[in-house]
């Protein structure tokens, strides 16, 4: 009975479960069919996208720094090189316990606070994959005893880098500046493709102003990598271009000679050749050692540099603003000759003092009793500060500017380094601008004796003298003498020639330049301290009041300088060039509170054309004291 | 010798009835079409993992000795009548609540490891036990009873799925656990539980959701939201299903060639030995690779209906439907999954992903399919 049941319920069960059998299939039919869809849309519709991601996981573009451009004086000196140095890396992913690592470090290369705080900065600005530099520049024993320990440190590294070097440390640095590290600013401006793999960039000077030529462009390196970034293997390579090599027109042997006889003081010489507009020698004196920069000077350092009261991070050839005192002269007389104001012959008599018809201020000469009658040759010599009171008086400020620009002095002079200053000329229109009050008459005699609003740099004063020297023909001062392409042969850089100075009767030139060789040559003229040389000179002296004393015609002696504070000596300046008939140098010395301007220039000139004194190697960075040209031994 | 001449003996032996090429399966109680599946995908299975493994022979020899052992397991347990388990189906479901409790119980004492039982020559999962277990039980129950369900029958077959469940869940393994659910719910299904009854179920499920939410752990939770948008964490939670999909998407119709897949290889694609060796087949073999690879999954769930259309009794169709079913899901979610059409449910690719103890539990299955296909007594009907 309950079997027959049984068996009907079976026969009933068959179908039920063959119909649920038919029913899931057509179930799971359609979920394959939904699998398959997926996997047609992942490898078929979306296959170029997929690729695309697959092959940026594994495929790595790793730029490849190219080696910067090196620098060489005119002589193939080289001023600026790359030097391998050793570094120590630390993959931080790699890392568990940090401060234990960094413990384990410092037993075996001692680690500076410095370097420890450097790290951890570094540390939060870098990817956890990326190797972040714990100390650089290792010494070889500090390498040699590290990889000795390296299997106790995975993580940890030595990496070999190129770095920038200056081995005429402190000598160029005003002129080469340097590089250091990308900050985020200079980050916005870069191409940061081609910055890609370099660390560094020109932060001053030759390096900033010449960055692009420098630095070459980027290579790659298309590696494999694992999931952990790590590169496997190399596939394909495309070598960094390096940048180019530079050939300055600086002469290394001339400017550490500047620097021997600038030493111990404050001030800037700038030595150009006439006929080209080539920088010699542009020193600023105290200095720095750029190559503290490079890899990220220290605060300690930093902070003595920048609170010596010498200022030597103060580029004075190319930003020091200084009074022209009575170099001003030579250019004030060109203008006075040739717009008829003066000639030659015209003579006044100098009783010590000048009066404008509708003052009663009396300007004083700065010597005393006065000069006599004086000639524009003999106010040249002499420095007569009356004759030059009348002459600017009479040219009136707006043609005493007009000359003064034709010169080049108050703007830039287009010099191939970007920290120039333009100095000021000064005119109506400035004072009221900068000052907010009118003119006067007196600023105007005052201009005309290179005092009151006017100033000038080292460089502007080298280039006008250099304009003279050729007779009006005027070249863009520069310090690119040839560009080399690695492996090709130099590039020589043609100078630029300015508007030159164009006088109505060029014989003026000679008038003045006579007038300048007589500072030098003739009696009572002011460049006695220059001495008798063996070769010509055409020259001018200056002295100029610093701005701390406000009014020149005060009655400070300035036979008494000793008696005042240094900083509030008189700077002294000195313009030459030489030979007179044939130039090949033209100078401006600018020595802040001393008068030693005149010896300096002298020291400078008898090396340049008459040989070194001494046959002795020139060691750069020398600061041997020089004092005065006595010690001179002239060939 | 003798084992072989005796088997041709038997060949030749008139009482065994069809051919004598049928015979000799028969007589050893292989399904042919079943083993010819199974050894196919096993193949593939081998191929896939010797390049997935970075050609890594050990691990591919350590596979060939988990299958060697699949392959005795399925012989055995194909040699044991369908009658034997309806006869032990409710012990053995009782000693496997037993086991699973015992787990527990000595996984808290052993702090972690909540899922294996050793005893000492190996070790011993009381879940893929249950697997197997759970089915046998339900089956014989519905069998004893009539069909189509009764409301207490299914609520009793609902705690009956549910103790081993929870038990499961626990440990926590929360894919076995979904997979023990599938195993009961299946039978329920092929058992006539109405469309109806279903709808509503799935209704309640979905409804509880928020619920469930609060039960995950942490870890769970992020698999589920990582799944609604991988992107969210894409170098954590989320870095799995993108890097499936790029070696997936990568491989195109016909792929980048075998052992040329380059996120495997490069370690960019996790656990390409086991969970995501999908992925790998996808990255070196295309579309084509998969679709080879998925047919020759449908035909062994093919051969599963049949051999459930074609069994003697309610007990035996029940068993192999829901064998069937669970073989299904386990490959569909994992491929789902890996695929990013499914979350991250951490389930092996059955039959390919490397590991022992998922191996030995398919083998039993089909070997149970096997016994019920040639255990049939050949009815003239």
């Amino acid at each position: 009975m309950r079997k027959r049941v049984a068996i009907k319920d079976h026969q009933q069960e068959i179908q039920l479960i063959n119909r649920r059998c038919i029913s899931t299939l057509v179930i799971m039919v359609i979920l394959v069919l939904l699998l398959i869809a997926r996997l047609v849309w992942l490898q078929l519709i979306n296959h170029n996208h997929f690729t695309t991601l697959s092959q940026k996981n594994w495929l790595d573009l790793v730029p490849l720094e190219p080696t910067r451009g090196l620098i060489y004086d005119r002589n193939g000196l080289l001023l600026a090189e790359n030097i391998p140095v050793y570094s120590l890396d630390i993959i931080p992913n790699k890392i568990s316990n940090m401060p234990k690592t960094l413990a384990d470090i410092a037993r075996i290369v001692p680690l500076s606070d410095d370097d420890i705080a450097q790290f951890h900065r570094e540390l939060k600005q870098h990817r956890r994959f990326d190797e972040v530099t714990l100390k650089l520049r290792l010494s070889e024993e500090e390498v040699a005893r590290f990889s000795e320990n390296q299997y106790r440190l995975p993580g940890v590294r030595v990496k070999a880098h190129l770095i920038r070097h200056y081995p005429f440390v402190n000598s160029l640095s005003h002129v080469l500046g340097y590089v250091g590290r990308i900050n985020i600013d200079e980050l916005k401006e870069i191409d940061t493709t081609n910055y890609s793999a370099s660390n560094y960039i020109g932060k001053l000077g030759i390096e900033k102003f010449y960055e692009d030529e420098l630095h070459g462009t980027v290579g790659y390196e298309q590696a494999e990598n694992d999931a952990s970034g790590q590169a496997l293997r190399v596939l394909n390579q495309i070598k960094p271009v390096p940048g180019k090599n530079l050939y300055l027109t600086l002469d290394t042997k001339l400017q550490a000679e500047v620097e021997k006889a600038l030493a111990g003081h404050r001030g800037a010489v700038v030595a150009i050749q006439p006929a080209t507009g080539q920088i010699l020698a542009m020193v600023s004196e105290p200095s720095y050692d750029p190559n503290l920069f490079v890899a990220g000077i220290n605060n300690k350092d930093f902070q003595a540099l920048q609170e010596s009261p010498d200022r030597p991070l103060y580029n004075r050839a190319l930003r020091g603003l200084y009074p022209y005192g009575s170099t001003i002269k030579p250019f004030i007389a060109v203008g006075g000759l040739d717009l008829g104001v003066i000639t030659p012959n015209y003579a006044i008599s100098d009783p010590g003092w000048y009066k404008l018809p509708t003052s009663s201020h009396i300007f004083h000469d700065h010597k005393r009793g006065g000069h006599g009658t004086v000639n524009l040759f003999r106010a040249v010599i002499v420095s007569c500060d009356t004759y030059f009171f009348d002459l600017a008086h009479r040219l009136g400020i707006q043609r005493l500017d007009n000359v003064l620009q034709k010169f080049g002095f108050g703007q830039l002079t287009g010099v191939d380094l970007d920290e120039e200053l333009p100095g000021v000329l000064a005119s109506p229109a400035w004072k009221r601008k900068v000052k907010g009050v009118s003119w006067y008459e007196g600023d105007t005699l005052n201009s005309g004796i290179g005092q009151g609003f006017m100033q000038v740099t080292a460089l502007q004063l080298a280039t006008g003298v250099a304009i003279i020297a050729n007779h009006g023909k005027r070249f863009i001062p520069h310090l690119l003498l040839a560009e080399q392409t690695p492996g090709q042969s130099l590039e020589m850089q043609a100078s630029t020639q300015h508007d030159p100075v164009k006088l109505d009767n060029p014989a003026n030139w000679n008038i003045v330049i006579n007038a300048m060789v007589g500072v030098i040559m003739a009696p009572g003229g002011t460049g006695y301290h220059f001495g008798k040389a063996l070769y010509s000179v055409a020259a001018k002296t200056g002295t100029a009041q610093n701005h701390s004393i406000k009014v020149y015609n005060s009655n400070i002696d300035h036979e008494d300088q000793s008696a005042l504070p240094e900083k509030l000596r008189d700077n002294s300046l000195f313009i030459a060039f030489a030979p007179v008939d044939k130039p090949k140098i033209a100078i401006a010395v600018i020595v802040e509170n001393d008068l030693g301007a005149p010896q300096i220039a002298r020291q400078i000139l008898d090396y340049y054309l008459l040989g070194p004194p001494l046959v002795l190697p020139i060691a750069p960075a020398n600061n041997t004291k020089v004092q005065g040209t006595a010690a001179h031994v002239i060939h | 010798m003798s084992f072989t001449s005796a088997l041709k003996n038997r060949l030749t032996k008139p009482e065994s009835a069809g051919s004598g090429y049928h015979s000799f399966w028969q007589y050893i109680h292989i399904d042919v079409p079943l083993l010819t599946s199974i050894i196919l995908l096993i193949t593939a299975g081998l191929i896939i993992l010797y390049s997935a493994s970075s050609q890594n022979l050990a691990l591919v020899e350590q596979q060939v000795l988990h299958i060697g052992l699949g392959l005795v397991v399925m012989l055995v347990f194909a040699q044991i009548h369908p009658s034997t388990w309806q006869r032990w189906a409710l012990w053995i479901y009782l000693l496997g609540i037993v086991l699973l409790i015992t787990v527990l119980a000595t996984g808290h004492i052993g702090k972690g490891a909540e899922r294996w039982l050793n005893l000492g020559f190996m070790r011993f999962q009381p879940s893929e036990m249950m697997k197997l277990a759970l089915p046998m039980f339900l089956a014989w129950h519905y069998h004893r009873i009539h069909l189509p369900l009764s409301a207490s029958a299914i609520l009793f077959s609902i705690i009956i799925i549910f103790i081993p469940v929870l038990l499961t869940a626990k440990q926590p393994d929360l894919s076995t656990a979904l997979l023990l659910i599938i195993a009961g719910g299946s039978v329920l299904l092929l058992a006539g539980l109405s469309w109806y009854l279903i709808g509503t179920l799935i209704t309640m499920g979905a409804l509880c959701a928020p619920l469930v939410w609060y039960i995950l752990r942490d870890y769970q939770r992020q698999r589920v939201l990582t799944f609604l948008n991988p992107e969210r964490d894409p170098l954590g939670a989320g870095y799995h299903i993108i890097q499936s999909k790029i070696a997936i998407g990568s491989g195109g119709l016909f792929g980048k060639g075998w052992l040329n897949g380059t996120q495997s290889h490069l370690q960019f694609l996790p656990e390409h030995t086991t969970d995501f060796i999908f992925a790998v087949c996808g990255e070196e073999f295309g579309l084509a690779g998969n679709l080879i690879v998925i047919c020759i999954f449908m035909a062994i769930i093919g051969r599963g209906l049949y051999i459930t259309m074609h069994a003697q009794d309610t007990f035996n169709r029940l068993l192999a439907g829901s064998l069937t079913l669970t073989f299904f899901v386990s490959f569909f979610v994992n491929m789902g999954m890996v695929t990013g059409i499914l979350p991250v449910a951490g389930l092996p690719l059955p039959l390919i992903s490397y590991g022992g103890s998922s191996m030995m539990t398919l083998m039993a299955t089909f070997g149970i399919l096997m016994s019920i296909q040639t255990h049939r007594k050949l009815l003239t009907t």
